[in-house]
This record gives structure tokens, sequence and C-alpha cells, in this order.
């Protein structure tokens, strides 16, 4: 294999590894802030039980979000040279921002929310709390808008020719609200709330069930469905804006999404399919006209396909591309219409006497971490061949004295020490939900027997 | 070219990046510090304890390196792609044990069986050991010099090359620093017995510092010739390594007499000087080809553009007194001897 591969692989593996962390650390990070401020503002002791369990589960989530995450920006260094010199620009003051104003703020504040709890005052601690959410929602900025320009580079220009051309910004403000920035920042925001919100109720759902913690478990659950319900359906609303952009501005991506390949014609939209590459045919369950249609609320307006462009400049894997998109939406209107279906159960007083349901929501936790990296492999393996849409290839970005030894070396000890982190990950996370959330006060006292014979039955 | 009281962009940048560094050679060098005698400590009370001393603040100190790095990355991307992928195979082990050091904190005190925290404090020392050494020998190699083709790409080959005997040797001696600068942060934070030790690892380490310090700079002296031509063009110069004498004899001075915070502030002194002369060793330089000097990087032809460079020192000037800010608090907050309570997550 060679070191264009290797380098390939290790990235992604990489990058897909550091995202399963911070979704979650964001997504937990919001909801900790909620259950520790109902607590100042009421001082009802089940919300600090629960602000305090939370907090241990996001120690554990956020420990391996920052450690692989150091990893990610070396990376484009040791790897990724010649791409470095060409984004360096802005890529880095990106980066560079990213470190000063969403880091330095999260991590200096997480020693308080760790440690803190009896050394300052209960407000301060609230502050502490919300200044690691605010950090963690920071950092997701800077690093979506600098990979957003990859994917819609505005606001530059180039310097330099052959190997030594660079982008320069010549507009910063352009540069940072470039085409995509906002649509991907609000998606991936809330992709990280969803993350979030599915594995706690996943967690409550589970304790209801073995009956253990069942009060707290119900009110945690309540407020956690809210915030999951008005998550899930913001998120077709900014994963749809998102497309349009696409449509707009990688014209060759949004056609490899949806699996379009006449250079002229009204296109399709498949609800799940297969693309044959080699035919350039998918077969699967249609709406025929439904992509004009939601592009321009018209079934006949012609979509630019894949055969507009030459085949050096198409996604190599388009069915991989298609697949990974396809799958992300199945998942997203999966979300809401379950959150959905909770909230007329709860309405009708129901919702905690399902077995299925509650079971259903546990095993719901996984969703949106797939929704997530299958939402990236699409839009970063859509945007191939280019690594800066347009600009330049990846094959041309590549680190030109690494070889292929080398990053056949660091890939094989990154898949073995990241193997070791994630069964540490789920060891330690079993085990804090198996131990639970610690009070003195037994919030279940006299109602637990009750509650626990209603959800048998 | 654009200039802000008198010194050109590049140069700001070259500052700003310096100092970013030096920062995190004086923070997450006590921490590095700290963990390269962990596994002396014998009883897993001290163990904790030392553990404790480093737990609230080391994550901060770790952000100056991603900052670092940024800055560096922005303000230099051409020195950036070069340093990285030519130091390939000690950046990627650096990496890890960055991971392994950072887990091991978070997680040894996570279950209470013993193997599991003899396997979290074995993992925690040697990462913090190999991740000083390798500063080092990194450092070692910038000093040195590389081979670079005329689109600064490193000639080198293989997978060890990045050892050579002045890069092993700044190694040992950057280990060596970082040893004596985190027992005496220990000290600041111990009591009892374990203090006790401690004072006798600080003299162990002072004298190993020491040696190693002499015996890396005569090496220099004999061997890398292009270092010194800055201190025999500008004499006036030469009180930087004066002060670097002063600052270390210092060192054991107070040390003898306990005053350990004075003694800090004089190792992280050392630290910050000791990087002052590299930087004038470099100036205007960042890498010397070694196969062709016309193809060194120097600031000005790795520099991003004067319009980044000027939007980065408005991010600097503003978010770097908020740094500062938070640093404080935290520290602040978990200021003097270490206190056991029930917050050990
Ligand atoms: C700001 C930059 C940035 C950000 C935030 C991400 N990526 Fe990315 N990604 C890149 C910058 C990048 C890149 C440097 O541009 C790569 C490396 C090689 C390439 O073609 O693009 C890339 C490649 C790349 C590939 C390989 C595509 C291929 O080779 O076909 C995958 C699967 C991902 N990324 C997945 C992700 C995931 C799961 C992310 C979630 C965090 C993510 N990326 C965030
Ligand atoms: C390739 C791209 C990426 C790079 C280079 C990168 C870089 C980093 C670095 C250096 C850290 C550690 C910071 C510290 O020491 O405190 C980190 C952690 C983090 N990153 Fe990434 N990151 C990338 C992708 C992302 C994305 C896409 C998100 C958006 C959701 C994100 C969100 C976070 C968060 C929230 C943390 C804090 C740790 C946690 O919450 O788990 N990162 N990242
Ligand atoms: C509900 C229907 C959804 C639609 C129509 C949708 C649409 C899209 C589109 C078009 C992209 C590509 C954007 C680009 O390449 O610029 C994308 C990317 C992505 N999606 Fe979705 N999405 C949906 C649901 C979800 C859900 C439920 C999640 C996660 C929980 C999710 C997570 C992501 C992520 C992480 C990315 C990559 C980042 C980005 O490019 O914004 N999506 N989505």
């Amino acid at each position: 294999m060679d070191v264009e591969i290797l380098s390939r692989i290790q990235f992604a593996f990489t990058v897909a590894f550091h995202y399963i962390y911070p979704p979650l650390s964001i997504g937990l990070g919001l909801i900790m802030v909620v259950f520790e401020t109902i607590y100042i503002r009421t001082k009802k002791k089940e919300y600090e039980v629960l602000a305090k369990f939370w907090t241990k589960i996001f120690a554990i989530t956020f420990g391996i979000g920052v450690v692989t995450g150091i990893v990610m920006e070396f990376e484009f260094g040791t790897n990724w040279a010649t791409y470095s010199r060409y984004v360096g620009d802005i890529f880095g003051s990106a980066l560079a921002a990213e470190g000063i104003f969403a880091f330095a703020l999260e991590s200096s504040a997480l020693g308080i929310l760790l440690f803190g709890w009896n050394r300052v005052k209960p407000w301060v601690h609230l502050v502490a709390t919300w200044a690691v959410f605010l950090g963690s929602m920071f950092s997701a900025v800077w690093i979506v808008i600098a990979n957003s320009w990859q994917q819609t580079p505005a606001g530059y220009h180039i310097v330099g020719e052959g190997m030594q051309a660079r982008a320069e910004i010549v507009d910063f403000w352009a540069m940072v609200f470039n085409p995509s920035s906002v649509d991907r920042l609000t998606h991936v925001w809330i992709g990280a709330f969803l993350a979030g919100t599915f594995l706690i109720l996943s967690v409550h759902a589970y304790y209801i069930l073995k009956g253990r913690h069942v009060l707290l478990s119900k009110k945690a659950f309540k407020i956690t469905l809210v915030v999951a319900t008005i998550s899930s359906l913001a998120q077709l609303f900014t994963g749809h804006n998102s497309a349009e952009g696409v449509a707009e501005n990688q014209p060759a991506k949004l056609a490899a999404l949806e699996g379009h390949y006449e250079a002229n014609a009204p296109a399709d939209l498949y609800l799940f399919g297969w693309v044959d590459q080699k035919n350039e045919e998918v077969y699967g369950l249609k709406i025929p006209g439904g992509l004009s249609f939601m592009l321009y609320q018209d079934f006949d307006t012609p979509v630019t396909g894949l055969d507009e462009f030459a085949k050096e400049d198409r996604p190599s894997q388009v069915n991989a591309v298609f697949q990974f998109y396809h799958i992300m939406v199945a998942i997203g209107m999966f979300l809401i219409g379950l959150s959905l279906f909770a909230l007329w159960q709860w309405k009708k007083g129901k919702l905690f006497t399902q077995k299925w349901l509650l079971w259903t929501f546990v095993f719901t936790a996984i969703l949106p971490q797939i929704a997530n990296q299958v939402g990236w492999f699409a839009a970063e393996m859509g945007r191939q061949p280019w690594v800066v849409y347009g600009l330049l290839r990846t094959s041309d970005a590549l680190s030109k004295s690494v070889q292929a030894n080398q990053v056949l070396f660091s890939l094989i000890l990154f898949f073995i020490v990241y193997t070791i982190l994630f069964l540490l990950f789920v060891y330690l996370m079993n085990k804090a939900i198996q131990k639970g959330p610690e009070s003195d006060i037994d919030f279940d006292e006299g109602s637990l027997n009750k509650e626990i014979t209603k959800v048998i039955s | 070219m654009d200039t802000l009281f008198g010194l050109d962009y590049p140069t700001w940048w070259f500052l700003v990046v310096g100092g970013l560094f030096s920062g995190y050679a004086i923070l997450d060098g006590f921490d590095f510090g700290a963990g390269a005698w962990h596994l002396f400590f014998k009883k897993n009370k001290s163990r904790e304890t030392a553990l404790k001393a480093i737990d609230p603040t080391w994550h901060g100190n770790e952000v100056w390196l991603v900052i670092g790095g940024g800055t560096l990355f922005a303000g230099f991307p051409v020195f950036y792609g070069t340093l990285f992928s030519a130091m390939y195979t000690p950046f990627i082990l650096f990496l890890l044990f960055i991971i392994f050091r950072g887990i091991s904190i978070k997680f040894r005190n996570m279950e209470e069986m013993p193997w599991w925290r003899k396997m979290w404090d074995w993992s925690y020392s040697i990462s913090s050991i190999m991740l000083a050494f390798l500063l080092g020998v990194v450092l070692g190699n910038i000093l040195n010099g590389m081979p670079l083709d005329e689109n600064f790409e490193y000639t080198g080959r293989g997978f060890f090359e990045f050892l050579n005997p002045f890069s092993i040797l700044v190694g040992i001696t950057s280990l060596a620093l970082f040893m004596m600068h985190g027992a005496i942060y220990l000290l600041l934070k111990t009591e009892g017995s374990l203090y006790k030790r401690i004072q006798i690892f600080l003299k162990i380490g002072m004298l190993f510092f020491i040696t190693s310090y002499i015996v890396t700079t005569a090496y220099g002296i004999f061997n890398l010739n292009h270092l010194l031509e800055v201190f025999t063009d500008h004499k006036v110069l030469l009180i930087v390594p004066f002060l670097v004498f002063l600052s270390i004899a210092n060192v054991p001075r107070l040390a003898s007499k306990r005053k350990y915070g004075w003694a800090f502030v004089f190792t992280s002194l050392t630290i910050a000087l000791l990087l002052v002369i590299v930087a004038f060793e470099l100036y205007p330089r960042l890498l010397l080809s070694n196969s062709n000097i016309e193809n060194s990087i120097t600031i000005y032809n790795a520099a991003a553009s004067t319009k980044t460079l000027k939007i980065m020192m408005g991010f600097v000037a503003v978010g770097g007194p908020l740094v500062l800010f938070y640093s404080y608090v935290v520290y602040r907050t978990f200021w003097g001897k270490v206190k056991m309570d029930s917050d050990s997550y």
C-alpha cells in the first residue's frame, strides 16, 4: 500500500475515533448545565445528584476526547505537510483561535468542575460548568469553520506556483462565513446534542427498567426528552439547509449523495437503494423527481449529475457516499419519530409503563453516534478527490518525506492504542452506569415498589 | 514590510510562538518531572498525593501545547509542515505518550485494584519520561539542522535518523531539567515523609541536570559551529549564557535554604533563558538546511501572509490575557499543599 492510502486510512481512523467523544461531551455538557442550573435555582437535592452523576460520565468522555484531539492537531503536520503549507494561513489561524478561545477556557474550568465541588461556592461551580460547556461549543466552531472552508473555499487568493502554491486570506470574515460554515456548524452542534441526550435517555430508561433510581430517572428522562425532541426536529432543518448548500456549491457531492448520474435531468429521491457504479445505475425505492422537488419545489427542474464531471473529478466511492448519507437521514427520521411518539405517550401518561418503549430508548443511544460518523464520512468522501474543493487534490497534499513503512508503523500503533482506549472507555462507562448516581437520600423511597410493579406489569 | 513597534510581523510571531512554547515547557515541564519521579514513590498513598498535586492543573498546562501548535501552524505553515513530517517518528511517539500520560492520570483512581493502579503508575511515569526526552530530541534536531530540498521537504530517510548523539544529549538534558523542576514543584505541594524523600530526589536531580547540561554544551561547542555564530558576531549576547549560569547556580543555593518557591522561579527562569539562547541561535532561521544552506527555512520564507499574522496578533492580544486569567483562577483555587478530599474522580 502506498503512503496516500495509508495516510488517508490513518486520518479517517483517528478522526473518526476522536469524533466518538466530543459530541458526547458537548451533548452531556448541555444537560449537565441544565441540571445544575435547576439545582442552583431550586436547591432540590435530586438535581445536584444528577449533575454530579453526569459529570462523572462526562469526565470519562472528555478525557479521551482531549488526548485523541491532540493527535488530530499534529497529524496535519506529520502526514499532510503539503496541505499544511497550502492552507496554513487559513486553517492554522482557525486552530490557533480554537486553542486560545475554546480549549483554554474549557480545560481550566474543567479543573474546577471536577475537583471544585468542595472548594468553591456553588454559583462559582455553576459558572465553571457553563464555561466547560461553552468552551466545548466553541471548539466545534473553529474546527468546523476550517473544515467548511475546505469544502467551500472563500475569502482567499492563491499565491506561488506548483509545490509552493498556497492560499492566503484576503477577507477574514468571508473565510469565516464561507458558504457552508453556518449550515454545517449548526448541524454538527445539534448532532452533538443528539448524541448526548440520547445517551442520557438510554441510561435513565435502563434504570427505570431495572427499578433503580426510578423517581430520579423519571425526572431526568422527561427533561432530557424535551431537549432531544427539539434537537431531532432542528436537525432535519439544518440538514436540509446543508443539502441545499451542497447542491449549490458542491454539485458533484450532491450528485454522489443522491446517486444522480445523468448530467442534466430531473433527479429522483431515493429512500434507500444501491448504486451500481460500473453501469451508473441506482436500484431502490424512489420518488421520481423528488430531489428536484426538494431543491426547487418543482419535479421537472434538472439537477447537475455526476456525468457532468470528468471521471477524475468525481468522488470514487459513490455507493459508499450514497449509503452513508442515506443511513444518516434514516436515523434522523427515526429519532424524530421516536421522540415525538414518546412525547405523545407522556401526554397520555403511558411514557414509563411500556417496556418495549423504554428498551427502544436503551438501544437508541448508539444511533446518533452512527449518524454522526456516517455524516462525516459522506461529507468527506463526497468531497474527494479534492482535499480543498476544486483547488488541491488529496494525492498532492501528502508529506513528501514520509514513507509508507513509517505510516504503516504509526497506523498499527494507533490501532492498538485506540483499541485499548475504546475497551477502557466501555469498561469505565459500564462501571459508572452500573454504580449509578450516588445519593444519601433515597428519592425512590415508598414509591419504589409501586413503580417496579407498574413497569413490569 | 509592515512593522509594529519597529519589528516586522514574522519577528513578532517568532516571539509569540517562542513565548508559548517556553510557557508550555515551564508548565507541562513540572508535570513531566513529577511523573518521571513517580515510580520512586513507593507507597500508594505517596503516589496518590503526588498525582493529586498536578491533577487539577495539568490539563490546562497541556493546552499551551495545543495553542503553541496552532500558532506555529498559523504563523509558519511551511515550518510546521516540514518539521512534523521530518520528525514523523518522534512526533507520533510523542502523541502516543501524550495519550497515555493523560489517561493514566484520569483513570488511575477510578478502580481500587492494586494491579490497576500499578499499571497506570507505570504508564504515567514512563510516558512522562519519554515526553520530556522526546521534546529534547526534537529540539536537538532543530538545532542540528536537517537536509532539505528546494521545496523545503526533508530529504533524510529512515526510521531512526532523529536519533543522533547531539539530539540524544539534548533529550537527556531536558529530562534532567524537568526532573529538577518537577521535584521542586512537588516540594511545594507535599508534606511529611514524602516531602523528606523528595528533598533527596531534588539533590539527585540537580546533579543529574548540571552534569548533562555541561556535557551537552561541550558537545555543542565542539561539533555544532553554526550555533556559535551569533555569539561571535554579537559579543554582548554572551550575557544570556551568563544569566543562565547565574540562574542555574541559584537553584541549589535556594534549595539548600529550603526556599522552594524561589527555587521554582529560578528553574522556570532557566528553562525560559535556555530557550532564549535557542531563539538567538536560530533567528531568523527556523531550520537550517545542512545539505544546501539556500534551502533553509527562515521566519520570512515560512511565514503566513502579513494579514493572517495581524489577525492572529489580535487573537493573541485578546486571548492571551484571558488564558492567563483562567490559569490564575485555577492555580488560586488549588493553591497550597495537597488536600485529600472526596472529589477524586
Ligand atoms: C478541519 C478539518 C477537518 C475536520 C474537522 C474533519 N476532517 Fe475529515 N478530513 C480532513 C479534515 C477534517 C482532511 C485533512 O481534509 C482530510 C484528510 C485527507 C482528505 O482527503 O481530507 C479528511 C479526510 C477524512 C476522511 C477520509 C476520506 C477519504 O479518504 O476518502 C474521513 C472518513 C474523514 N475525514 C472523517 C472525518 C470525521 C469523522 C470527522 C469528524 C470529526 C472529520 N473528518 C472532521
Ligand atoms: C481534524 C479535526 C480536529 C482537530 C485537529 C481537533 C483538535 C482537538 C484537540 C487538539 C483537542 C484537545 C484540546 C485540549 O487539550 O483540551 C480536541 C478536543 C476536542 N475537540 Fe477536537 N479536533 C478535531 C475535530 C473536532 C470536531 C469536528 C469537533 C466538533 C464537534 C471537535 C470538538 C472537540 C471538543 C468538544 C474537544 C474537547 C474534548 C471533548 O469534549 O471530548 N473536534 N480536539
Ligand atoms: C434528518 C435528516 C438529515 C439530513 C437531511 C441531513 C443532511 C446532511 C447533509 C446534506 C450533510 C452534508 C453536508 C456537507 O457535506 O456540507 C450532512 C452532514 C452531516 N450530518 Fe446530517 N442530516 C440529517 C440528520 C443527521 C443526524 C440525525 C445526525 C447526527 C446525529 C447528522 C450528523 C451529520 C454530521 C456529523 C455531518 C458531517 C458534518 C457536516 O458536513 O455538516 N445528520 N447531513
